[in-house]
């Protein structure tokens, strides 16, 4: 933690006593801290751990993938010694499920919303922290017994919770009806809960900072896109967890006191007889989807506004379109309440209601579309400089193009009867989610690493890091694309006992030499990101030549953020504004005294 | 550094487009790697409507592609001596890029409309007793099978007693003698086949790739699929929705067979059922 120990600006700074602090002072500070960014910090460093861990697992899939019932190289015994070093199918299936659940509910979510939501809102919306800071605090503590029990739920002998990460029952809500199904199951609801909680703490206290806490001058209209993502994300949460959670109870009623929500009459599974019935398997998957699908847009829109602002620092040009930007953010999120039922076409529910969320499924691409051609726009006439943030958001784009063109197959009911479970919807939802949110999140930390730490992140170890991960990633991914077209399913610990998709073994083994390149590759990330916490360049307040608020603070903010009050008198991309003689024109600048200068828009 | 990073963009619609290619164009080493043989006279429209997607799709994405890939090499900050174009968009632009694609998305989900229902709400009919199609008395056509998915296998139930006036050529009907297989479906070639699907245990899906048919079996609900093949051959049975540990060989097998063959199958399962495996069979050593 003496990495913090850099050149305080500010009164309070807790690093400016580091060497002489008492151990309570240490634990209220660096452990206990209700200050918004030391508790980004702690939601950064704990995800990008579990991130480690995520991309671990996925490459368990690919190696049994790849090599079907082969030992695992060195690890192989260490891990699964009953067997001989090899991955069981009981394994495998804990394996996936626990790769989704820990990319879903430990990185993606909590590293946008919690770290770079926590991190950024209160710094660029110009408040000194959050509306509730301990509420603050506690949103972080809940995610620990989540990582517990999520923990034990996969640790758990003899095999860990083993239903996907989408828990469908009875599978998942029948003790019997696989090994992971008995006590892990029981964890992993529960973990699943804390997460909800955590969630919605940090929800509420977002929605409320920026309704009531921006700087003076700061109009909701002179918000960066990263706060407005995040402000309709918080709304996002607040009303689509509830449902989520008040379904892990139902299951939970189900697996211990035989409520019979999701079971029906007469279920026999694996030669036992359940005293429960009257319930609808299909009730479980309406209820989950009604969060879940609202939560991808959860794991994606934040992504979207802080590549936006990326893009406009880097293109020194103003955001092309902020008004149509936020409105196609609030249409994607209005619209993804109501096309869950895109996740269940084939799933016995009523084929009248698929044709309704295939319409609405068809018209949330039109934001995203929107989104894409206002970015393009951005760069257009713009004068681009490629760092490493601006390659991680361009790449953001490119690839997002690819995962909002899939979509539509699935949209098309028709189509996705086929492709529905294949490794189609595998492709799509690795570009949404790794090819984009993980890419922009890459980009995101490069950008505010020198806010972080005071110091730069290495441009050129950065340059290579997104090289090897943008051609690995394209190299596992895509390929998908082509497996999903034969109709190679998911989650089939073995798919090469099917005649049909016998051929397919050489195109997967390349996809998991990729893999693993891919997760080699982040080394390079590991090995910069620490390295530059000690002997990266130091730098002072604004080293990109950015205009929100959060570079006019010191670097890094001491508790407290700001050593002057600032006042807003502008929109955050006003770059390259004629106004001044700088191609950056700070939010904070007050506007010139000469009032020939001033630029009199064409349209605003 | 610009154009090297502007080439590394472009490669994503070159390589993406000719990867497609590649693969529809049955080159090595993607022999095989496109979808699998339809067989299925209702599953061409599918098949259609993916590639019409597919070509849509892709237009777009080379499109995108291209001109991304061109701004980036235009706009490279270290080549581009004009000033940034301070613009903060484009009414215009903005209502032109909404409707198109919204036309766009709106026809596609409107086009394909009647191939969903075709696919899963039009089940087949057969005459009602006034002998006539499409009247009001029409009835289902009865199922020629019904599946059922445990873990982790398919359990068959061919229906196998006569009705009351059954006349040669009529459907049989399930009753006490019906023929039990698992794993092992036959059915015949060009004919209407309705499948009666369901689940005792979790979820399953009955996934035919050949046939362009999946749908997940829940227990606790009798559901229908349909299609009519064209080809004879054996062909995989996939389930498709994770149903415990062995999902991965919950495998079943279709063997699409002329009516002759077909009812020669059945006639010769229905005489090994109904052989009592404990009694000995002195016939064939006399």
């Amino acid at each position: 933690m003496s990495a913090i120990s850099l050149p305080a600006h500010d009164a309070h700074s807790a690093a400016h006593g580091a060497h002489t602090m008492t151990v309570g002072q240490f634990v209220r500070t660096y452990v206990f801290s209700i200050d918004h960014k030391i508790i980004g910090l702690q939601f950064l460093f704990s995800t990008l751990l579990w991130f480690l861990v995520g991309g671990l697992l996925a490459l368990g899939i690919r190696w049994q993938l790849a090599w079907p019932w082969s030992d695992m190289p060195v690890i192989g015994r260490m891990l699964f010694s009953a067997e001989g070093g090899q991955i069981s199918p009981e394994f495998y299936t804990t394996l996936f499920t626990m790769h989704a659940t820990v990319m879903i509910f430990f990185v993606i979510i909590p590293i946008l919303a919690g770290a770079f939501g926590n991190y950024l809102i209160p710094l660029m919306i110009g408040a000194d922290d959050m509306a509730f800071p301990t509420l603050n605090m506690l949103s972080y503590w809940f995610m620990w017994p989540a990582f517990i029990l999520i923990g034990l739920s996969f640790l758990w002998p003899p095999y860990g919770a083993g239903g996907g990460w989408t828990s469908y029952p009875p599978l998942s809500a029948v003790w019997e009806a696989a090994p992971g199904s008995m006590w892990p199951q029981n964890l992993w609801l529960l973990g699943i809960t804390c997460v909800g909680v955590s969630s919605m703490l940090g929800s509420v206290n977002y929605m409320t900072t920026i309704i009531q806490m921006r700087a003076p001058g700061m109009t909701m209209f002179r918000l960066p896109m990263t706060i407005w993502a995040m402000f309709i994300t918080a709304i996002l949460q607040a009303f689509a967890l509830p449902v989520l959670t008040a379904a892990g109870f139902m299951q939970l009623t189900d697996r211990m006191l035989g409520t019979g929500f999701f079971l029906p009459e007469g279920l026999v599974v694996n030669n036992s007889l359940p005293a429960s019935g009257g319930g609808q398997p299909i009730l479980w998957q309406h209820l989950f989807w009604f969060y879940s699908h609202p939560a991808v847009y959860i794991m994606i829109l934040p992504a979207m506004g802080m590549v936006s602002d990326i893009i406009a620092c880097f293109a020194r040009k103003p955001l092309f379109g902020y008004k149509p930007m936020v409105y196609s953010i609030s249409g994607i999120a209005g619209l993804g309440f109501i096309v869950w039922g895109h996740h269940m076409f084939v799933s016995g529910m009523n084929p009248l209601l698929g044709m309704t969320f295939m319409v609405s499924t068809m018209m949330i691409a039109l934001p995203s579309a929107v989104k894409v051609f206002n970015w393009m726009g951005t760069v257009w006439g713009g004068k681009v400089q490629f760092t490493t943030p601006m390659l991680f958001a361009l790449s953001f784009v490119s690839m997002f193009i690819i995962g909002g063109l899939s979509g539509i197959f699935m949209a098309a009911t028709p189509v996705d009867i086929f492709i529905h479970d294949t490794y189609f919807i595998v492709a799509h939802f690795h570009y949404v989610l790794f090819a984009g949110t993980a890419m922009a999140v890459f980009g995101a930390i490069y950008f505010w690493y020198p806010k972080m730490f005071g110091r730069m992140m290495d441009e050129n170890l950065g340059k290579i890091h997104f090289f090897l991960t943008f051609i690995f990633l394209n190299g596992t991914f895509f390929t998908m694309h082509i497996l999903g077209a034969v109709g190679f399913p998911r989650r089939l610990a073995d798919p090469y006992d099917y005649e049909t998709f016998r051929h397919l073994l050489p195109m997967n083994q390349f996809m998991s030499i990729c893999a693993i390149c891919m997760v080699a590759a982040q080394v390079i990330f590991a090995f910069n990101f620490f390295r530059s916490m000690f002997f990266g360049t130091p730098v002072g307040r604004n080293p990109w030549g950015a205009n929100s608020l959060e570079w006019f603070a010191p670097t890094p903010p001491g508790h407290g953020n700001f050593d002057m009050q600032p006042v807003v008198y502008r929109g955050p991309y006003e770059y390259g504004s004629p106004e001044v003689d700088t191609d950056n024109y700070p939010q904070w600048q007050p506007p010139p005294t000469d009032p020939k200068r001033l630029y009199k828009s064409e349209q605003h | 550094m610009g154009r090297f990073w502007s080439i590394l963009f472009l490669l994503v619609p070159v390589l993406g487009v000719g990867c497609f290619v590649w693969a529809m164009a049955d080159m090595w080493p993607m022999q095989g790697h496109w979808l699998p043989e339809n067989i299925n006279d209702h599953g061409r429209v599918i098949d259609n409507l993916f590639l019409f997607i597919l070509v849509l799709t892709g237009v777009i994405f080379a499109a995108t592609g291209l001109a991304f890939f061109w701004f980036l090499w235009k706009y490279d900050a270290a080549k581009n001596p004009q000033p940034v174009a301070f613009t903060h968009g484009s009414h215009t632009l903005e209502v032109v890029w909404s409707i198109l694609p919204a036309g766009t998305l709106v026809f596609i989900a409107i086009y394909q409309m009647n191939a969903w229902a075709d696919a899963k709400m039009r089940r087949p009919m057969l005459p009602g007793p006034d002998g006539q199609m499409a009247t009001q008395d029409d009835i289902p056509k009865p199922s020629t099978c019904e599946v059922t998915g445990r873990q982790f296998e398919w359990r068959l139930r061919y229906p196998h007693s006569k009705p009351e006036n059954w006349k040669p050529g009529d459907p049989y009907v399930y009753g006490d003698d019906d023929l039990y297989v698992v794993n092992d479906l036959h059915l015949p070639i060009h004919e209407e086949i309705v499948l009666s699907i369901k689940s005792q245990d979790v979820l399953h899906s009955f996934f035919l790739p050949n046939l362009r048919v999946k749908q997940d079996v829940v227990p606790g609900m009798l559901q229908h699929v349909w299609f009519r093949a064209n080809k004879t051959g054996v062909y995989d049975i996939v389930c498709a929705e994770l149903c415990g540990w062995g999902h991965y060989k919950m495998r079943g097998r279709l063997t699409v067979e002329s009516r002759a063959d077909f009812d020669r199958w059945i006639a010769q399962q229905v005489q090994a059922q109904s052989q009592s495996s404990f009694t000995p069979t002195p016939t064939a050593a006399e």
